[in-house]
């Protein structure tokens, strides 16, 4: 069953032991590990060691594809493919493009967003080791695990469990992958 | 920031006025547990159907069918079936689209604005509100698409390539309107389904746990696979930030470009600059009216007082006395830029609006949108939920009628008395936008019906249980518990 494991998880009652758990096993050098909340803990990220989130930069890159769509379809459409005199007024000019590219700019910021979100989290994901785990359904409710892979580096099983123990990990148990 | 240091940084003063400790407001009474949350919310989509809930939706689909009826009849008939004769070739269908869009906008305020301010009382009803949002766009959506008589050349508006060859005059407010509501339902509809996965999530895991395998397929599969890990919500948490920051300045746009549909022209009453301000003022305060139209049943049917409570409907009622008293202002500074301007046809206007052959409806306007909300100065009325009910319900309709005036007044009277007219409704169009309400009853009733109506992951994350650092046992800071049962409550 040993190749079979996806690695061990712990249960804790409340944010703020499953914290305080978090910064111990960041400090422990472990790299590939979890936490599972029902609700975004402030400060956790801090607590688990990851960096900022990645996603502003998929955003940013949105937000100027949106712009820059907008502006280059008015001026194709209205100065390019067929110019139109409306009022004498110019072919083009950025002003009167302005409101449109501003909306797709943040209608394009928008989908970067929720798509850089989905990525960088790997979702959707309907199958993981960590839901077949039978009292995880307080996981979106009210209780708190962490759960360290077996791919960590610096995984053992005994020692993992003995520091998931420490930390205060109840019910700690193993999950099958 | 240590203590020594805040004591630093904070004015000499303070020390000598010793200002005293306001314990924060309540956002969840009798300190009610992380499960009773989960619990409290998922029941009222997982119980059995309610027989009101049946009588409701069979009249709001009965209600719903006026409009179904009315655009059948439009349709097949043509736009000449609605009251519209020169001069007034713009009036209900606009109106009811203004009033519509600017219902909707509550909803991005108290889940974007309000997100970014950081106001912790926006999560009990951010949900409702943005759902409330989307159905007032598809209600909004119905009047521009047909006003334009021939529907299926609605794609006109869009883009796209067609045998004409022609691309639409970007010029023209009308089209960045297209580009602005367009663009304002679908991230409405992003932003409300990314804040829903975590607890749709919940449901999937709920549904599971009691054998409903189907039905936790089915949440399951509009949850994404979601499992509550820490990296994710980190992600989530600056997505939904980011999606914040974009919607405030979307929802500022979107009304004013809304405005522009009349600012723009030349009209005296439509063409001033005011515009833009004075209708997202005017849209907010009508959007809050709905959303306490909305909520105030749902909290006394479902007996959700302890996560909607007084404090809640309190501070709804400020922000509609606010943005009230700015319409109100808005209303009084037209009329002096009126005079002050010293054009005589935009002097006329005003003249005219008040005192015209439409005074019955700047009557009811004023009424509704002056007089009422200044009730809420008053903690009595704020805290009397039956009255806060009634005087929503007047703020509904006084923003509808501030819309009729602004539209209809200018342009039954504009320059010259020959071209004078007086518009009177169809009933076809009295039916269509009747029957909207029942549209949006209909929506909003299978929300409350299959949906998580709040935003459960995030009411737990402003609990004091839910705050990491509320615990003097496990904190890692060593803060003094005392200040934390100040700050965490």
């Amino acid at each position: 069953m040993a190749d079979k494991t996806y690695g061990l998880i712990a249960t804790f009652d409340t944010p703020g032991a499953v914290m305080h758990a978090a910064e111990q096993v960041r400090d422990a050098g472990y790299r590939n590990w979890d936490v599972i909340t029902p609700f975004p803990i402030h400060g956790l990220d801090q607590a688990m060691g990851v960096g900022r989130s990645r996603v502003p930069r998929i955003s940013l890159a949105g937000g100027i594809t949106g712009f820059c769509t907008g502006m280059s379809m008015i001026w194709f459409m209205d100065k390019f493919d067929y110019p139109l005199t409306v009022g004498g007024k110019p072919f083009f000019s950025p002003l009167f493009a302005f409101p449109v590219s501003y909306e797709l700019t943040i209608l394009f910021t928008a989908f970067a967003t929720i798509g850089g979100m989905f990525v960088l989290n790997g979702l959707p994901m309907h199958y993981h080791p960590v839901l077949n785990y039978d009292k995880i359904r307080r996981g979106t409710d009210d209780q708190f695990f962490i759960v360290i892979e077996k791919t960590d580096g610096r995984f053992n099983a005994d020692n993992t469990r003995a520091l998931l123990a420490k930390v205060g990990g109840k019910d700690i148990g193993e999950l099958e992958s | 920031m240590s203590h020594a240091e805040s004591e630093a940084a904070s004015p000499a003063i303070l020390s000598e006025l010793k200002p005293a400790v306001k314990p924060r407001a309540e956002l969840v009474g009798h300190g009610r547990s992380f499960s009773w949350i989960t619990d409290k919310i998922c029941n009222i989509a997982e119980e059995k159907t309610p027989v009101w809930w049946w009588y409701c939706f069979i009249a709001a689909c009965i209600v719903a069918s006026f409009t179904v009826g009315g655009i059948i009849y439009l349709v097949s008939t043509g736009v000449g079936v609605w009251g519209h004769r020169s001069p007034v070739n713009w009036a209900w269908d606009i109106v009811n689209f203004v009033f519509w869009i600017g219902i909707g906008h509550a909803g991005t305020l108290i889940s974007a604005i309000l997100c970014l301010l950081r106001q912790k009382w926006r999560t009990s009803i951010n949900r409702s509100a943005e759902a409330m949002t989307i159905f007032a766009v598809v209600c909004a959506g119905i009047f521009p698409v047909f006003h334009i008589g021939r529907v299926w050349y609605a794609w006109f508006l869009f883009p796209l390539p067609n045998s004409n060859y022609i691309w639409q005059n970007y010029r023209s407010p009308l089209e960045w309107d297209v580009f602005a509501v367009s663009t304002y339902g679908t991230v409405s509809v992003l932003f409300w389904y990314v804040g829903m996965i975590p607890d749709l999530a919940t449901m999937r895991d709920r549904f599971a746990a009691g054998g409903k395998l189907l039905k936790a397929r089915v949440y399951g599969l509009f949850a994404m696979g979601w499992r509550g890990s820490g990296r994710h919500w980190s992600n989530y948490e600056m997505a939904y930030l980011i999606l914040a920051g974009i919607s405030t300045p979307l929802v500022l746009s979107v009304h004013t470009i809304v405005s522009f549909d009349f600012a723009v022209s030349l009209l005296p009453g439509w063409h001033t600059t005011i515009f833009p301000p004075y209708f997202v003022a005017g849209a907010i305060f009508s959007g809050f009216g709905m959303v306490l139209t909305l909520i105030l049943p749902l909290r006394s049917i479902y007996h959700l007082e302890d996560l909607i409570t007084q404090y809640h409907i309190d501070c709804m009622c400020k922000i509609i006395l606010a943005t009230g008293s700015m319409v109100g202002y808005a209303y009084a500074m037209e009329f002096f830029i009126a005079w002050y301007g010293a054009n005589p046809y935009e002097g006329f206007a005003f003249i005219n609006r008040a005192f015209g052959p439409y005074w019955w409806s700047y009557f009811i306007m004023v009424t509704c949108n002056v007089i009422t909300p200044q009730f809420f100065w008053f903690k009595a009325i704020r805290h009397n939920t039956w009255l806060v009910f009634i005087l929503s319900l007047f703020v509904n309709v006084g923003m509808w009628f501030e819309r009729f005036v602004i539209i209809g007044t200018s342009l039954a009277r504009d320059f010259l008395p020959s071209s004078w007219g007086y518009y009177s409704p169809s009933v076809v169009e009295i039916f269509t936008f009747f029957g909207t309400f029942g549209v949006f009853s209909v929506l909003f009733l299978l929300f409350v019906r299959f949906l998580p109506i709040m935003a459960i992951a995030e009411i737990k994350a402003v609990t004091p249980q839910g705050d990491p650092h509320a615990e003097p046992v496990t904190d890692p800071h060593g803060k003094d518990p005392t200040v934390d049962t100040v700050h965490g409550r």
